[in-house]
């Protein structure tokens, strides 16, 4: 009985949980990267005590990948040593760590995920109730395999309609947060549905539950359903929906009537329609991310980027969200068609969105970013501006060496 | 008494400590590195004892434990602002960074002004004025009574939780 979240805990416990509850819970896994990793591993070490499960615990090298300086390769040094001792094995160097968590098959519809990354929230596409943690958080899950959850709320938003050409689930995030704002569902799960999502891929609900946490939310889930079940391959995906559910908060978001939308700087509730902004020139586009680097997001891009060279004045980046994206553009042909439009293709990652390898912003500089954060300084210099949009946006953006609207494009 | 150091809304972790500082684990670099682009002058006249106030939504955005760790080591007593985000909040009580939910001191100071925080009852005094920040839950008054969150399970086991849930 229940919201998605109070089922997911429900079963989990064995027992009727309600919101406001503070449980203590056994999780499937726990992920850190390269750079929370380190802080983890330090505070696990603190607590002397043998790890959980060396086959549930989870490592990615992502932020910072290969090393560019020495103390990256330093924090590197700390996490595989770690991995060595314990024999931690699922250990990746070949994309996103939230891409590659449900690529790699360790979300499951009604499973608890934490991980030592705000974006964690991405894995609730798959109908998981997975949330965020800081370090030692996550170093007390190595330790315990279990974490405490205060049990959330949560705000349930439809969305209603179908999504017209040159419209993605990007703007439908960015149109809910400047509905509710940037910390409107702190502390709150949330519930993404209605006949937009029903008919949205998995990819798609990815970028729904990801950009979740970026409006405060604690969980982004998506009720599992045969998309679900044809993604994971499947047929014994868990029934779960919310019954009789007691929402904190309902929202009705009307998908046909939307325009392509920016989140302007520096703020990710600063959201405009694209006509707001458009024809600002641009010094770079980024396209990749948690929230859109996945293959039909590159499959939009170079959709645009057939035949066409992208802005002289623009330096445009492509980072595919895993080496499984990567490679899936290669065979293709995605990768050509940005290489001859003149874009710079980079190694799966995070890329530039962390402003601290390939593609840094200077000082005055105008970014269009696929990404999730415009925050001052987020990317390079405090004095540069970021702009997030869609990749269609993207497209039509590097394409244009300013800020553009993709619908006139074909 | 302490200095206030005031900042504004949406106060990014980002801005805290950016992404081309927190490549250490070592709290003192962190705390060198605090607010070093966003505000330059906080680490060169920061005085252990001070207080940080902030607006709404303090800590938003990336996970990264290197923001508490790096406010902590620059010597700030505690953090008072109107809101929390969620990780940013667990995180500072799990380190042992005081962070006080408090609605009223903000618009009643200015940066620089002198205030006095009992962190163990949340009495604030500012310009003459007391205030009281909110009780926080059971878990993070465990936790601080611990001192930090390693200290708790080391010591008590999720027991220490499971007790106040």
């Amino acid at each position: 009985m229940g919201t998605l979240t109070e089922e997911i805990f429900s079963r989990r416990l064995g027992r009727p949980v309600h919101a406001g509850e503070i449980v203590v819970a056994p999780v499937d896994y726990a992920m850190a990267h390269d750079v929370t990793g380190p802080l983890a591993i330090e505070a696990f070490r603190k607590l002397d005590v043998p790890l959980w499960d060396a086959e549930r615990v989870i490592m990615v090298f992502d932020h910072i990948l290969p090393a560019n300086t020495v103390a990256a390769a330093g924090l590197h040094k700390i996490v595989r040593d770690f991995a060595d001792d314990f024999g931690v094995t699922h250990v990746f160097q070949e994309g996103i760590c939230h891409q590659l968590m449900v690529e790699k098959g360790f979300i499951r519809p009604g499973g608890i995920v934490v991980g030592a990354d705000s974006h964690s929230t991405t894995y609730g596409a798959l109908g998981c109730f997975s949330a965020g943690f800081g370090s030692t958080d996550i170093a007390v899950t190595f330790a315990t395999g279990r974490t405490w959850f205060r049990v959330p709320e949560s705000i349930r938003i439809n969305l209603r309609g179908a999504l017209p050409p040159g419209i993605f689930p990007k703007d439908l995030a960015l149109k809910v947060i400047r509905m509710l704002g940037a910390e409107g569902a702190n502390y709150l799960a949330v519930e993404w549905g209605g006949e937009a999502v029903a008919a949205m891929s998995v990819d798609e609900r990815l970028t729904l539950a990801n950009l979740t946490v970026d409006f405060g939310g604690k969980a982004g889930l998506c009720e599992p359903d045969e998309q679900t079940r044809l993604y994971l391959g499947d047929a014994e995906v868990v029934d779960l929906h919310p019954v009789r559910p007691a929402y904190r908060q309902v929202l009705e978001v009307d998908a046909e009537t939307l325009e392509p939308q920016i989140a302007c700087p520096p703020a990710i509730d600063n959201v405009q329609d694209l006509s707001a902004v458009e024809g600002m020139p641009l010094d770079e586009v980024f396209v990749g991310s948690c929230a859109n680097g996945r293959i039909e997001d590159l499959a939009i891009v170079a959709g645009y980027f057939r035949g066409r060279q992208v802005h002289p004045r623009t330096r445009t980046i492509v980072v595919p969200a895993s080496k499984k994206v990567y490679m899936e553009a290669l065979a293709r042909g995605y990768i050509q068609t940005f290489m001859e439009a003149g874009a710079l293709v980079m190694n799966a990652g995070c890329g530039p969105c962390l402003g601290r390898q390939h593609g840094v912003l200077g000082p005055g500089e105008r970014a269009l970013s696929t990404s999730n954060r415009n925050y001052s300084g987020r990317m390079g210099s405090p004095k540069a501006d970021i702009y997030l949009a869609n990749p269609a946006v993207a497209a039509a953006s590097a394409l244009a060496g300013a800020i553009a609207d993709p619908r006139g494009l074909n | 008494m302490a200095r206030i150091f005031k900042f504004g809304d949406a106060i990014s972790t980002d801005a805290i400590i950016p992404g081309r500082y927190n490549v250490t684990t070592d709290p003192t670099a962190l705390g060198k590195a605090c607010f070093i682009e966003a505000r330059p002058d906080f680490v060169t006249s920061v005085e252990p004892g001070d207080v940080i106030v902030g607006g709404r939504n303090f800590g938003c955005g990336s996970s990264r434990e290197h923001a508490p760790m790096a406010i902590k080591a620059a010597g700030i007593q505690a953090v008072i602002a109107q809101s929390f985000a969620r990780i940013f909040y667990r995180n500072a009580i799990n380190i042992g960074l005081p962070v006080i939910q408090c609605d009223a001191v903000y618009d009643a100071v200015a940066d620089g002004d002198a205030i006095n925080v009992d962190i163990q009852s949340g009495d604030i005094e500012a310009n003459g004025k007391m205030f009281r920040g909110e009780t926080p839950g059971p878990v993070a008054m465990a936790i601080m009574d611990a001192g930090t969150l390693i200290d708790l399970i080391k010591t008590r086991g999720w027991a220490a939780i499971e007790e106040v849930s």
